[in-house]
């Protein structure tokens, strides 16, 4: 009984030991670390399946042999069909033109308010929160709905010309871009002795616009980047405010109306938005790097 | 910005105060954000008139059909949420604390921000692709089960396969908020806890969940709200046929399905009144649960 006792005690100590030195994974039961297993592999098959499913599809289009006139399955077919129709790459075009915009209008305002905020009025940085915070409870189909009802009379009329329904989406994008790009701007000014890099600029004679331009946005690189990919990642497959806004001439839209009307090229078009997502957050997540728990989200649509 | 007084080495006399300094950023936001919403507020406080009313308000809970389509998106909500945190925090549990090679877990979290972030059209396609009448799951069903998925009664066009698509975006985000959460729990905690003679099961029933219990229950309901205000994935996949709040919403953009307009305003008050709610729980609940896990 009593050798029973201090070799339960010696078991105690000897896993406490490992305990404390091992990392806690090496001591798991092999049956929980079964069904890790079997978790991650759930995860992974409803992740990869609808990927696959898309690809399979995309090559199910027939295509004709110039030679034996026999049709060939599976083809690149939809892939060749896609990349020669002229609206695919206006579309994506005009998203990019419309994403490159947006970043840039968002960086203005977002750079120089948050600067601001932090250097000298930071009694505002509740409000300026709360304003960037907003998309998050504003679902799009709202915004375009308010944009489109104020905006659609007098006395700003912009929903009745091209270009102002152009204006609108961009603003729109620039409001949804908020919380992302305030939340890395000021995390990257955080980073920095804002304070000293502004007396120091200021007592060799530089203005605000170039403390601005050259102290302060340099340093914000890696910030700015990631709130741009983000930015891009969204606007490039957004649909909803798009639609409304523009009709059919952005991407989102574009392969919505292509989805109704086609089989398999909307598939190959699917795969090349994924593929696009796929670089923009591949690019935030060597950017974030060492940086974990930041939000990258840009919630559903 | 540039309207600023230059900053000097001298004292200059002060022209403006400081927070001129974020006025473009405020008006922007008036313009495209607070004047759009401010519109959809008042109209839904207004008859067809223009004279104040609260009917708007009374008449949601009386028409039928924005009723189904406010219970149908908060069943979705709902489901997808709870399923999908659950889901999730059980895939960022397995890939950090249950034994599987490190590797596996920044490629998760890279899959989740790629999948959080792939919703919309392209989301819609791929699900039809898989489970559509001649998805390839479809196929394999029949091919290899003889099991045909038409006749068993489910189709992806409808609330179940639905919630199936939003799926794909809800996991993945539980996994990407969850997995610092659990990440700072630390070893000592889990040390005292064995010291102390307690086995795995109370260690996690009265030290890690009590602790992680603000932070799932939180994004839980971030969830909610990130289905709950979604509309490309619903209405590409549906073609509104299923009527869900923000697809109504939609309808009622294009040509006022409600036939009137103050309703539609009305309606979507109510959902930013719902997502402002879920959102609010959200933040209050991330705060508690940082006070522990802050590291």
């Amino acid at each position: 009984m009593s050798t029973g006792t201090t070799d339960r005690l010696g078991m105690a100590l000897n896993v406490a030991t490992v305990a404390a030195s091992e990392p806690e994974r090496r001591r798991r039961r092999p049956l929980s670390t079964a069904g890790a297993w079997l978790i991650f592999i759930i995860g992974f098959l409803y992740f990869f399946v609808p990927l696959f499913a898309t690809f399979e599809f995309s090559l199910r289009a027939a295509k004709r042999d110039p030679v034996t006139d026999e049709l060939i399955k599976p083809s690149l077919a939809a892939y060749e069909n896609t990349f020669a129709d002229p609206a695919f790459w206006s579309s994506l075009a005009y998203s990019f033109t419309v994403g490159l915009i947006t970043i840039a209008v968002s960086l203005l305002l977002i750079v120089p308010t948050a600067y601001w905020v932090r250097l000298r009025v930071p009694r505002l940085r509740p409000a300026v929160e709360f304003v960037t915070l907003m998309p998050f409870v504003i679902p799009p189909v709202i915004l375009v709905f308010g944009i489109i009802r104020i905006y659609s009379g007098p006395p700003l009329a912009l929903t009745n010309t091209p270009n102002g329904s152009d204006i609108l989406l961009v603003g729109a994008y620039v409001v949804l871009s908020f919380p992302y790009m305030y939340r890395a701007v000021d995390t990257g000014l955080a980073a920095m002795d804002v304070r000293s890099l502004t007396e120091a600029a200021q007592s060799m004679g530089a203005g605000w616009p170039r403390i601005i331009w050259q102290v302060i946005f340099p340093n914000l690189r890696a910030a700015i980047l990631s709130g741009a990919f983000l930015t891009l990642a969204i606007v490039i497959g957004e649909y909803t405010i798009a639609t409304f806004l523009v009709g059919t001439k952005p991407f989102g839209p574009y392969l919505s109306l292509l989805g109704q009307n086609k089989a398999y090229e909307p598939a190959a078009v699917s795969l090349i938005s994924f593929g696009i997502t796929w670089a923009a957050m591949g690019m935030l997540a060597l950017l974030g790097r060492g940086t974990r728990g930041r939000v990258q989200v840009a919630g559903a649509r | 910005m540039t309207t600023l007084e230059a900053p000097g080495t001298r004292p200059a006399p002060r022209r403006l105060p400081a927070w001129v300094g974020v006025i473009p950023f405020f008006l922007f936001a008036i313009a495209f954000l607070f004047l759009p919403i401010a519109f959809l507020v008042i109209g839904s406080f207004q008859t067809i008139q223009g004279e104040f009313t609260l009917q708007n308000y009374a008449s949601l809970t009386d028409n039928s059909y924005i009723q189904t389509a406010y219970v149908n998106s908060i069943q979705i909500s709902a489901i997808t949420a709870i399923l999908g945190g659950l889901f999730g925090f059980l895939l960022a549990y397995a890939v950090i604390l249950g034994g599987l090679p490190g590797f596996l877990r920044d490629a998760l979290m890279t899959f989740s921000g790629v999948a959080s972030n792939f919703a919309g059209v392209p989301l819609a396609l791929a699900f039809v692709f898989t489970l559509g009448n001649v998805g390839l799951v479809t196929m394999w069903l029949e091919d290899i089960f003889g099991f045909q998925l038409q006749e068993s009664g489910f189709t992806i066009y409808s609330i179940a396969g639905l919630a199936i698509v939003y799926m794909y975006f809800q996991f993945p985000l539980m996994v990407l908020i969850i997995a610092p959460a659990i990440d700072g729990l630390r070893r000592d905690w889990r040390e005292a806890a064995e010291n102390m003679g307690a086995s795995g099961f109370q260690y996690w029933r009265y030290v890690a969940l009590p602790i992680l219990m603000p932070s799932i229950l939180g994004t839980t309901i971030l969830l909610f709200g990130n289905a709950f205000g979604a509309q490309a994935t619903a209405f590409q996949l549906t073609g509104g046929t299923i009527p869900i709040a923000p697809v109504v919403i939609g309808a009622q953009i294009r040509g006022d399905v409600l036939r009137d307009p103050n309703l539609g305003y009305a309606m979507a008050m109510g959902m930013v009144a719902i997502m402002g709610v879920s959102i609010t729980i959200y933040t209050v609940l991330q705060r508690r649960s940082e006070r522990w896990l802050r590291s």
